[in-house]
């Protein structure tokens, strides 16, 4: 099909009516953004979890360990033997560093998938243009975090730049891509705001106000204003105080390292250890909390075309947010209860996946119950 | 479209784009050469240490600061300008659950798009001038985020509450 956008459509008679809007047909734009979304959320959170089980403590302990390898070198004189523990630090620091911006950028690039499909009716392209659109954004969602999930194996490997391997190019290509197919949709939207007359919009997603739906609206509120608020105290009285110890620290070291103090470099790096942990756990509480905040927002607006029993869909909304909710706070806690926060930890983002999976399940289940009615209305109207 | 929703989708998409290419332009150009940076002042101030020159030590671990504020800070106002620019997007969207006037809407939308703006921008010139002025505009930034936000939140309980 190769007909102008919805928005673009006036009813039967001519006149300035109610437009036909978005549907969610199969593969139309909207319902490719919602579900690749959906999904890369889905596998960015999965790799979160399993970086945060496997990968983000043992590569702590190394760097920790490396470092305090480089600390007792100075302390031996022996300089090749910190460069090489300062280089391990760098490869454990670049290979923990890779993977967070995998999982990061998965997930940004999923907010930005949901979000560009709840906008759909305000793309003036073309059908055929805005589904090859949405392909050429996902294609590059997913090249991207790939490619800076490989530049830690890849390295500079038949490199034609001194600097940048081939993953990284690849991951560059990806988000230059995102930014082109971002650059299209902006120019539908802004097409559509050049028209005169416009006709009114009408869309489900914005319409529903189903308990699922106001549930899953008001806590990602009240999340992303917790995050906010976490933040903002963080900057405030412990960022820069962090900022001054982290230098004083290493300061300490070096010094006690020239001076061949022994005990004073093991008590810097314990202190080291103490702040990284610290630094850590409160930008891992804001960042989380914010990000499942706008995820239960954006998905309160796909609960219309999510096909479970209306108490089906406010159970997993109630799952969610408290999931959303646990995560955050016993990340926080972490520091002073162990492993017990990081237990409850995992499980929050556990709830939240399961959640997030029946939702998607729910989505592919649909099969065009609302735009049948609403087609059926028009029919009737006209 | 009212003028709130327009003026938080546009100005989310338009802020979307500037820390995509902000992003973009310091992953190619910028980040490979400060993270570099941050390695090799480490390196110097441990080899100095081993060799026992303590002023060189102590000089490139002043390096290693600056290129570590830096880092931090470019990193953070790509990750802020597109979270937030996200946040205009979903609340644009979801104006119409906001109770409130159309020119209180307004205000409170051209608040958060000029908070969302500022601050990441004020957090980018701490890199520049390290003075309390890119401080107060990342404060006044946040700031008015935060409070224009606890508007819209207010809006979302009236129109609850109506209900």
């Amino acid at each position: 099909m190769n007909s102008p956008s919805a928005s673009e459509n006036t009813t039967a008679t001519g006149a300035a009516g109610p437009a036909y809007v978005e549907t969610f047909a199969p593969l139309s734009a909207r319902r490719l953004l919602a579900l690749g979304g959906i999904a890369l959320i889905l596998v960015g959170m999965l790799v979160g979890d399993i970086f945060a089980v496997f990968v983000l403590h043992q590569n702590a302990a190394k760097v920790a360990e490396s470092l305090s390898a480089a600390a007792h070198a100075a302390i031996a004189g022996d300089e090749n033997a910190v460069v090489l523990s300062l280089q391990s630090v760098g490869s454990f620091l670049e290979n923990r560093g890779t993977k967070v911006d995998t999982h990061v950028h998965m997930i940004a690039f999923g907010y930005l998938a949901l979000l560009l499909g709840i906008l759909q009716p305000w793309v003036a392209l073309r059908d055929s243009t805005r589904k090859k659109v949405a392909w050429l954004f996902l294609f590059a969602a997913w090249l991207l975090p790939v490619g800076v999930f490989l530049i830690h194996y890849v390295g500079l490997t038949s490199s034609p730049l001194e600097a940048i391997g081939w993953a990284s190019i690849f991951a560059d290509f990806g988000g230059g891509l995102v930014i082109v197919a971002t650059v299209a949709w902006l120019f539908g939207i802004a097409r559509h705001f050049r028209r005169m007359p416009r006709t009114p919009l009408e869309d489900a997603l914005l319409n529903d106000r189903s308990r699922s739906g106001r549930v899953l609206f008001a806590g990602g509120l009240a999340l992303v204003l917790l995050g906010f608020l976490h933040g903002a105290y963080y900057a405030a009285f412990d960022l820069y105080r962090h900022e001054a110890l982290d230098y004083s620290l290493l300061s300490e070291l070096s010094t006690a390292a020239g001076a061949q103090n022994a005990t004073a470099v093991d008590s810097a790096l314990g202190g080291y250890g103490q702040l990284a942990g610290e630094k850590a756990v409160n930008i891992a509480t804001h960042a989380h909390a914010v990000e499942f905040g706008l995820l239960a927002m954006l998905l309160a607006f796909f609960q219309p075309y999510v096909r479970l029993g209306e108490s089906w869909k406010r159970n997993w909304a109630w799952v969610l947010l408290c999931g959303s909710l646990a995560l955050p706070v016993s990340v926080l806690l972490e520091l002073k209860l162990g492993l017990f926060a990081g237990g409850i930890a995992d499980v929050g983002g556990l709830l939240v996946i399961l959640a997030l999976l029946a939702m998607w399940i729910g989505i592919v289940r649909y099969t065009g119950e609302i735009d049948a009615a609403r087609r059926f209305a028009e029919r009737r109207r006209a | 479209m009212s003028a709130a929703r327009r003026l938080l989708i546009l100005g989310g998409i338009g802020l979307a784009l500037v820390g995509m290419i902000y992003g973009g332009w310091y992953a190619v150009f910028a980040e490979h050469q400060e993270l570099d940076g941050i390695a090799g002042a480490l390196t110097a101030s441990f080899t100095a240490a081993a060799e026992r020159h303590a002023a060189v030590a102590q000089s490139a671990l002043e390096r290693y600061r600056e290129r570590k504020y830096d880092y931090d800070r470019h990193v953070d106002v790509h990750g802020h300008w597109i979270g937030l620019a996200m946040l205009l997007m979903v609340l644009g969207i979801g104006l119409d659950r906001v109770s409130f006037s159309e020119q209180a809407k307004t205000l409170l939308a051209a608040a958060l798009v000029l908070g969302s703006f500022l601050f990441p921008v004020g957090v980018l010139l701490e890199t520049l001038d390290h003075g309390s002025v890119p401080r107060a505009l990342a404060v006044a930034g946040s700031a008015l985020v935060i409070v224009s936000l606890g508007g819209m939140i207010l809006g979302f309980v009236r129109a609850q509450t109506s209900n």
